[in-house]
């Protein structure tokens, strides 16, 4: 190492903080809301829980509407890789999972379920962990059911934060900066909860492994950076104070303020070794390891134009409204509510939002207390923005840019690398809303690519369902000059083949008969999953038919049939002069029920025969005129036959009633 | 004298050689010209255009068949960026082909449909499931909206439905200034 390295190495562990470029300072209206201690609420009528509380993916919902959940049970599951549980804020009945409005920029309703609460606040058996001695692997894994989230407001699920990276992580940096005017969330916890957050950089610094803590409070906190530094004491975690500038709160300034490191724009801070968490997340860790505490409540500051700026802790899914209520309620002149601080919040649709996990401060706004902004002036570029840029981008660019949808310019000029922190806007002498521009270019670049990425996907599938037509088309035709091909062979050999061919068609069509027969005897397959009403149902229905006489009627015509056939094979053997043929041909015999019938019809068919044979032997025929037997001859077989006919049918009757009396 | 032509020729042998390899082994394979414009299209497979798709409609444009202007689903911006790629003027959207819409997704009645599967063989993205007699339904996430199922139904039970805004797919508007009424004193 050489001598000019060694003295800036030096020079960063002397300097006790980093300033970055830029920066602005707004008035901090934080004094108002912290003049009294954290409050805790009542429980609320109804929990109003929106499923997109984090960034990632939706989670599953677990539970039912009508279901009884207990106060910490699992309710949504996390789904994928990037996103977070949701458990019961506190016992109670599911009463809803319905779209309600949620609060986001959009003022869109989105899935949310509705917990009724029963007032009794039972737990769910928890289930602490021995985070100082257990082993790492599973602690990181059973944080999938926290429902832990960033809750410095990015809301990003902290297991991914925690999982091993592939990069050692050396510098945990405990984000306490609180920027944004008005935001006193993380300042009340710090002075009310400091050993509970000092166990919980613990805990965090054993998970990650992390060599050094580090954290950054802004010289505006005097009592939190007090507290913090007595519960700090005899370890080796570092409270830095850093200079009250905004945005001094976001994790890429906060490193280099306290290390004097830039993280790479394209990188994350972990793969320079550097994670950051916020107060109030690890305080949320060491809940979860030490008491089995999921994440149900956060603190959020209500203040603004309401009569008792306070903080309180508030269970997720409470309305707003009931907080607005717990803090005196909103001054007459109040035009609406903002969720997050007055530089980075948004407005809400409406006061019967829940309090979500990203919501770390509520602000009345009325006109007196934000003014509306005068119209929007022509840009003089003055190239104040760019001076204020803690991201060092060149903002009055990026402004030509996407106010003429120049996307392509916009993102050469690193748009993507604008954290939104609204410090260009804040010293625009043209008020010129330029924040709004860069999110509106922003999304409209997300939507973009997203269309493209659709479009490939769908001239990829275009493109396979061409090659499988293709494909099955060449298949189809390979077939069929198979099969021309073996017509042609099968052609030469038809006269031997033939025969063959057609009396295994007919043991085939004999077979499949015998199978059909014997199926109709079987049970309806369908039967196997009917419940008994309706099973009873049904052999109610069965009974109803056998009393009508439905099944009978069926089984006489097909004895019928049977001895029909029966007889007119009987008198087509009496047509016949050749006797040996006829004792030949084996009657078709597929009903054994029909057997004794069909003997007697033999029996007279071959008496018939007989006596035609008779007949004929009195008046002897040319032997050519054997298929046209004399007159008197076919009159007579004829007549025998229908004799035959006749005692058949009597007999088959006979037989039906002692199968009607068996039945019975 | 002789020495120098004979450097040049020399030089002039070598660089030939050099070149003529190049020009083997680094050859561009296929027409880019096809896949450049293919990747500007819409890829709607909507046929409106009058080819049976939009590679078949990029290699009518490259081969000088087809005109710029006659994809309705790439809108005016499709035709802008065709004709920056082509070089050549832009000129609006030809009306004969229909009109740009916004983009709409399929959907099947389910209680209607009869499992007919002309639908399925239709799609020129595979986005229907379904089986001859069974139910059909659409696969949202891929249908391309280009309406082609629409036609062989024949019992009308596919709809297009206009994409609903959620807060996954919404977007931050342009900034405007609400304009006030100007008041009368």
């Amino acid at each position: 190492m050489n001598a000019p390295i060694n003295i800036a190495g030096l020079l960063k562990k002397t300097k006790a903080v980093f300033r970055f470029n830029g920066g602005v300072h707004p008035p901090e209206n934080k004094a108002q809301s912290t003049q009294r201690p954290i409050g805790q609420l009542a429980l609320p009528e109804k929990l109003v829980l929106p499923l997109r509380q984090h960034i990632g993916n939706i989670p599953k919902i677990k539970v039912a509407i009508g279901d009884h959940v207990l106060k910490g049970q699992l309710i949504a599951e996390a789904e994928g890789t990037v996103s977070a549980a949701i458990h019961a804020p506190t016992s109670g009945t599911i009463t809803a999972i319905a779209d309600a409005v949620i609060p986001h920029p959009s003022g869109l309703s989105d899935r949310c379920i509705t917990i009724t609460p029963d007032g009794k606040d039972s737990w769910i058996e928890r289930q602490p962990q021995d985070w100082r001695k257990d082993e790492l692997a599973p602690l990181v894994k059973s944080l999938r059911l926290s429902g832990i989230v960033g809750l410095g407001g990015a809301t990003f699920p902290t297991q991914i934060k925690l999982r091993s990276a592939n990069t050692a992580i050396h510098t945990l940096v405990i984000n306490a900066a609180e920027c944004e005017p008005y935001i006193t969330c993380d300042d009340m916890l710090m002075r009310e909860r400091s050993e509970e957050i000092v166990l919980g950089i613990k805990v965090a610094k054993r998970l990650l492994d992390a060599e050094n803590v580090i954290i950054g409070i802004e010289d505006n906190k005097p009592e939190a950076i007090k507290a913090m530094r007595m519960a700090t004491e005899n370890t080796d975690i570092q409270v830095k104070v850093v200079p009250t500038l905004y945005p001094s709160g976001d994790a890429r300034r906060l490193v280099y303020l306290v290390l004097g490191q830039e993280v790479p724009h394209n990188k994350r801070s972990t793969e320079v070794g550097i994670q950051v968490f916020n107060v109030a997340t690890v305080s949320a860790l060491y809940r979860y390891f030490e008491f089995g505490e999921p994440a149900l409540s956060r603190v959020v500051s209500m203040t603004g134009n309401v009569n008792q700026p306070q903080n309180f802790e508030v269970l997720f899914g409470t309305p707003l409204r009931h907080l607005i209520k717990a803090a005196g309620g909103a001054k007459r002149d109040t035009s609406h509510f903002i969720m997050g601080g007055p530089m980075m919040g948004f407005n809400l649709p409406s006061d019967d939002v829940p309090i979500t996990k990203a919501a770390n401060c509520i602000i009345a706004a009325s006109p007196t207390l934000f003014e509306p902004p005068p119209p929007a002036m022509p840009c003089i570029r003055c190239a104040r923005c760019a001076d204020a840029c803690p991201v060092s981008l060149q903002p009055q660019e990026l402004y030509w840019f996407a106010k003429s949808d120049n996307f392509e310019k916009a993102q050469a000029y690193n748009l993507f690398d604008c954290i939104e922190c609204g410090a260009c806007s804040y010293v625009c002498p043209s008020d010129i809303p330029l924040v709004q521009y860069y999110r509106y270019a922003k999304s409209e670049m997300i939507a973009l690519d997203k269309a493209k990425e659709a479009a490939d996907i769908a001239r990829e599938r275009n493109e396979f369902r061409l090659a499988r037509i293709e494909r099955e088309k060449q298949e189809r035709a390979a077939k069929h000059a198979a099969r021309a091909q073996g017509a042609k062979t099968a052609d030469s050999s038809e006269k031997t083949t033939a025969p063959n061919d057609k009396q295994a068609a007919i043991a085939a069509a004999i077979e499949r008969a015998k199978a059909q027969k014997a199926a109709e005897n079987t049970e309806p397959k369908n039967t196997t999953h009917l419940s008994n009403t309706t099973k009873a149902e049904i052999a109610a229905i069965d009974a109803r038919r056998a009393s009508v006489g439905l099944t009978e009627t069926k089984m006489t015509t097909n004895e019928e049939k049977q001895a029909k056939i029966t007889a007119a094979i009987a008198s087509a053997k009496a047509q016949k002069t050749d006797a040996n043929q006829a004792a030949n041909e084996t009657p078709i015999k597929n009903d054994t029920l029909a057997v004794d019938t069909e003997k007697q019809a033999k029996i007279e068919a071959a008496i018939a025969r007989a006596k035609a044979a008779k007949a004929e032997a009195t008046k002897p025929q040319d032997k050519g005129v054997q298929t046209k037997p004399s007159a008197d001859a076919e009159k007579q077989a004829k007549i025998e036959a229908a004799i035959a006919r006749a005692k058949a049918a009597k007999a088959s009757a006979l037989e039906t009633k002692e199968q009607q009396a068996k039945e019975d | 004298m002789l020495i120098a032509l004979y450097i040049m020729l020399g030089l002039a042998l070598v660089l030939g050689a050099v070149l003529g390899y190049a020009a083997l082994k680094f050859k561009v394979e296929g027409d880019p010209l096809i896949a450049r414009i293919d990747a500007i299209l819409p890829q709607t497979q909507c046929g409106q255009c009058g080819y049976p798709g939009c590679k078949p409609y990029a290699t009518a444009i490259a081969n000088g068949e087809a005109d710029i202007n006659q994809c309705p689903p790439g809108g005016d911006e499709g035709v802008h960026a065709l004709a920056d790629l082509l070089g050549v003027e832009y000129k609006p959207l030809n009306e004969e082909h229909g009109e740009t819409k916004p983009k709409m997704v399929a959907f099947i009645e389910e209680d209607i449909c009869i499992g007919c599967t002309l639908c399925i063989q239709a799609c020129p993205v595979d986005a229907i499931v379904g089986a001859a007699k069974h139910m059909h339904t659409i696969v949202a996430s891929e249908c391309t909206g280009c309406e082609l199922c629409i036609a062989p139904c024949p019992v009308d039970c596919i709809t297009m439905n206009p994409i609903v805004e959620t807060p996954e797919n919404w977007k931050w508007k342009y900034p405007t200034i609400p304009i006030k009424p100007a008041i009368h004193l």
